[in-house]
């Protein structure tokens, strides 16, 4: 057996000072003088790394912080709280341009946790449900999830006579995965609809979804349509707008 | 389409938002600049940064949207307030860095200036530290040259709104809430005041023009600037604050709780500030009354970057929520002395009732409950001085991202606490103003439907625990005070 590779050595230590404390920033300076190592070795290390992706430089020129692709081989966990505070500006425009309450979600088992929600913009009493757990198969937060993730185990229960049944949810995941946006049609309350789209984090993961809810005779054109275009693409770009602000997307 | 874009230089970033007519966000573009430390109790700015990243917030702003200058109708600007900055009136370059609001060098100075209420009457101010006047001072006093300079008449003074106008438009003009931070204007007159400034001893000359805070102060790419309003009074504004009695609480760096009074400034009793909330073009100024908080998203940042033990801002909500309470816990961050309703320059801070079952958890949320409790001081403060108790708190800022925090809040002045639908109304509140100058929106009622409830928070604490807590806060509060001596410097 070979010795250890002391490159290798190397590179682990310098992840493991940039790990340390979470999003800390470093420069070659400040590593070379942690670590006690040349500022060339550093350099090198770090131009490796950046390569692969396991650290990144936000500014050219700049310091050092974790890469992306680290994550990757990690969780794909996003901290629900960083998430609702990265939404804030984009929840709030989507509630107002839809006139309808906006939730933010994310998979917890076999349901949705709200991370976010918006109140309807009318004024009206309303209660806030952070926190509250929605079934994923009747909801479009929790369709727009699943389609590009994992079919989360247990019973599918039925909240209406429109609540759809596995092979109909099959159905709808594939449509959903095409479009990239799923609803919901009187699945979980009798005259009431839902739209969603996926959020999507710096490597292009799904990490929750957003939508919109309300009666099924404001968010449709019949009570047996779809729900309206217009609102789908609100939808969609609060969607985009949030990933955007997630890394996800270029601008 | 035409659209409002806001230029909002806080303390930790400089952003820009492009709204709609609707008061909706088409476009967000943001950049942190450094703080710079360079002793205990100083906190400086690089100007010439801060004037780069706003260019460049400005010019991703409109890209993110597709959007070019023409697309612009106006630009309004909100700033951190009494950040002070002198510069080179023909290069424009900073004599020094800025001295942010947070700044305590000053205490030795302000100490020397004699009694707190000596200025109270004619600025609306105590004399601390917060304010610019006595930074500008300081710069003169300190910066080799700079008085000679200053009475050739080759440097200039300004607060943040002044620097960015200047370098956007060439106009050395400030507005009327800006100014009303410097402990140079009279409230009464709205103009330096000259016993003020002769007591200050800066010259007269490197002061800015003062003007209201809505009306075109010059153009920039050929769009108007068209708004200047210091962050806090911008809020009040972007929340629809328009008649007496209207009030918010805006958390971000610190906490800021206003309510207008109408257009005559009301004096406090209980440590509370006299300020101009707003003026518009020739209309009359209407004041406010203000609880100043100088920490509390800062003890968050100060939680992340020195501590470490979360990686962002929002994280400290899910370590909070890892426990059920403070386990005793009382943290009270005077990391600049303790503002409203206190007033002490003397005061460090403190993290009260640690004992060995204290864990990470407890700390975090001791870190929020404090802006929680500093925010019960200043209610309390301003429902004395009112002699009407508030009802409802509304909120607006970053930090009402924090569920838990906003939960808290709700419980501690056992009031609801309601944020609308836009939490960034520092910005808007900025390009409401600038829209209404060039009449992109024809009037405050116009602006008023605009405000819509997004999340409300009810109250649901024992009053026992209520009681408890803000004894014990009150407590910790008492151990912050008269920590420096003499020889600190
Ligand atoms: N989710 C959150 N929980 C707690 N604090 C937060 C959260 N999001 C942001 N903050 C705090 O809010 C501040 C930023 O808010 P902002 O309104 O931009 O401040 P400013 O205008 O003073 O620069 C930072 O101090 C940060 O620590
Ligand atoms: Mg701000």
């Amino acid at each position: 057996m070979p010795g250890p590779i002391q490159s290798i050595q190397r590179a682990a230590e310098v992840l493991k000072l940039l790990a340390h404390g979470g999003a800390h920033q470093l420069s070659v300076g400040e590593i070379s003088r942690a670590l006690d190592l040349p500022k060339p070795t550093v350099h090198g290390i770090l131009r490796t790394l950046h390569e692969v992706g396991f650290v990144e430089q936000p500014v050219e020129g700049g310091k050092y912080r974790l890469g992306a692709a680290l994550f990757q081989i990690g969780t794909s966990y996003l901290d629900g709280n960083e998430l609702r505070a990265k939404a804030l500006n984009w929840s709030d425009s989507l509630a107002m341009r839809a006139r309808e309450a906006v939730r933010i979600g994310v998979l917890h088992g076999k349901h949705v946790l709200v991370v976010h929600h918006v109140f309807r913009p009318d004024n009206s009493r309303q209660t806030l449900d952070t926190g509250a757990l929605l079934p994923w198969h009747a909801t479009a937060l929790g369709k727009a999830l699943v389609a590009f993730g994992e079919w989360p185990d247990g019973e599918l229960r039925r909240f209406t006579r429109h609540t759809l049944d596995e092979a109909g949810l099959r159905l709808a995941l594939d449509q959903a995965l095409v479009r990239d946006w799923a609803y919901d049609l009187h699945e979980l309350v009798e005259g009431e609809a839902s739209v969603a789209a996926p959020i999507r984090d710096g490597r292009g993961a799904v990490v929750g979804a957003i939508g919109v809810s309300g009666p099924v005779e404001r968010l449709c054109e019949a009570p047996d349509q779809p729900p309206r275009l217009e609102l789908v693409s609100y939808v969609r770009e609060a969607a985009r707008s949030i990933s955007r602000e997630l890394g996800g997307l270029s601008w | 389409m035409s659209y409002i874009a806001a230029i909002d230089q806080g303390t930790t970033s400089s952003r820009c938002i492009v709204f709609d007519q609707s008061g909706g966000i088409v476009s967000v573009a943001q950049r942190e600049h450094r703080q710079i430390f360079p002793k205990p109790g100083w906190v400086e700015h690089d100007a010439s940064e801060i004037w780069t990243n706003v260019q460049s917030v400005v010019r991703d702003a409109l890209a993110h949207a597709s959007l070019s200058y023409t697309d612009i109708a106006a630009f309004g600007i909100t700033n951190q307030r009494e950040t002070t900055v002198v510069w080179d009136k023909a290069t424009g370059e900073p004599v020094h860095n800025a001295i942010v609001w947070q700044d305590t060098r000053t205490d030795a100075l302000i100490k020397s200036l004699g009694d707190q209420n000596r200025f109270r009457e004619r600025s609306g101010l105590p004399l601390a530290t917060y304010f610019s006047g006595p930074k500008l001072r300081w710069l003169l006093d300190n910066v080799s040259g700079l008085r000679e300079r200053a009475e050739r008449g080759e440097v200039l003074f300004g607060t943040m709104d002044t620097w960015l106008i200047w370098n956007l438009t060439g106009r050395h003009v400030t507005d009327v809430t800006n100014a009303s931070r410097t402990m140079l204007m009279n409230l009464e007159t709205l103009d330096w005041d000259p016993e003020l400034v002769s007591a200050m001893d800066v010259p007269r000359s490197m002061l800015p023009e003062i003007r209201s805070s809505s009306e075109v102060y010059g153009n920039y790419e050929g769009v108007p600037v068209a708004s200047a309003l210091g962050d806090q009074q911008a809020a009040l504004f972007g929340q629809t604050c328009f008649e007496a009695g209207e009030g918010k609480c805006t958390y971000g760096t610190g906490a800021f709780l206003l309510i207008n009074t109408g257009d005559k400034p009301v004096q406090s009793a209980n440590g509370l500030l006299t300020t101009v909330g707003y003026k518009i073009g020739d209309e009359p100024a209407a004041y406010a009354l203000e609880g100043a908080v100088a920490v509390t998203g800062a003890l968050v940042q100060w939680f992340r970057d020195k501590v470490g033990l979360i990686s962002s801002a929002a994280e400290i909500e899910t370590l909070a929520r890892t426990v059920d309470d403070n386990g005793g816990a009382y943290f009270v961050p005077a990391f600049s002395g303790l503002f409203a309703p206190h007033w002490r320059s003397d005061a460090r801070g403190v993290i009260a009732g640690l004992t060995g079952y204290i864990s990470r958890g407890h700390l975090a949320r001791a870190v929020l409950e404090a802006s929680a409790w500093q925010t019960r001081e200043v209610v309390d403060a301003m429902n004395a001085d009112s002699g009407v108790d508030l009802t409802t708190l509304r909120v607006d800022g970053g930090m009402t991202a924090n569920n838990l925090l906003m939960q808290f809040l709700s419980d501690v002045l056992d009031v609801p606490v309601v944020r609308p639908i836009v939490a960034e109304t520092t910005c808007l509140g900025a390009a409401y103003a600038a829209g209404l100058a060039v009449g992109y929106w024809s009037s405050t009622d116009e602006l008023k439907a605009n405000w819509h409830k997004a999340a409300e928070w009810e109250p649901s604490m024992e009053p026992a625990a209520r009681d408890k807590g803000y004894r014990k806060w009150k407590k910790a509060v008492e151990r912050t005070v008269g920590w420096m001596d003499e020889d600190d410097d």
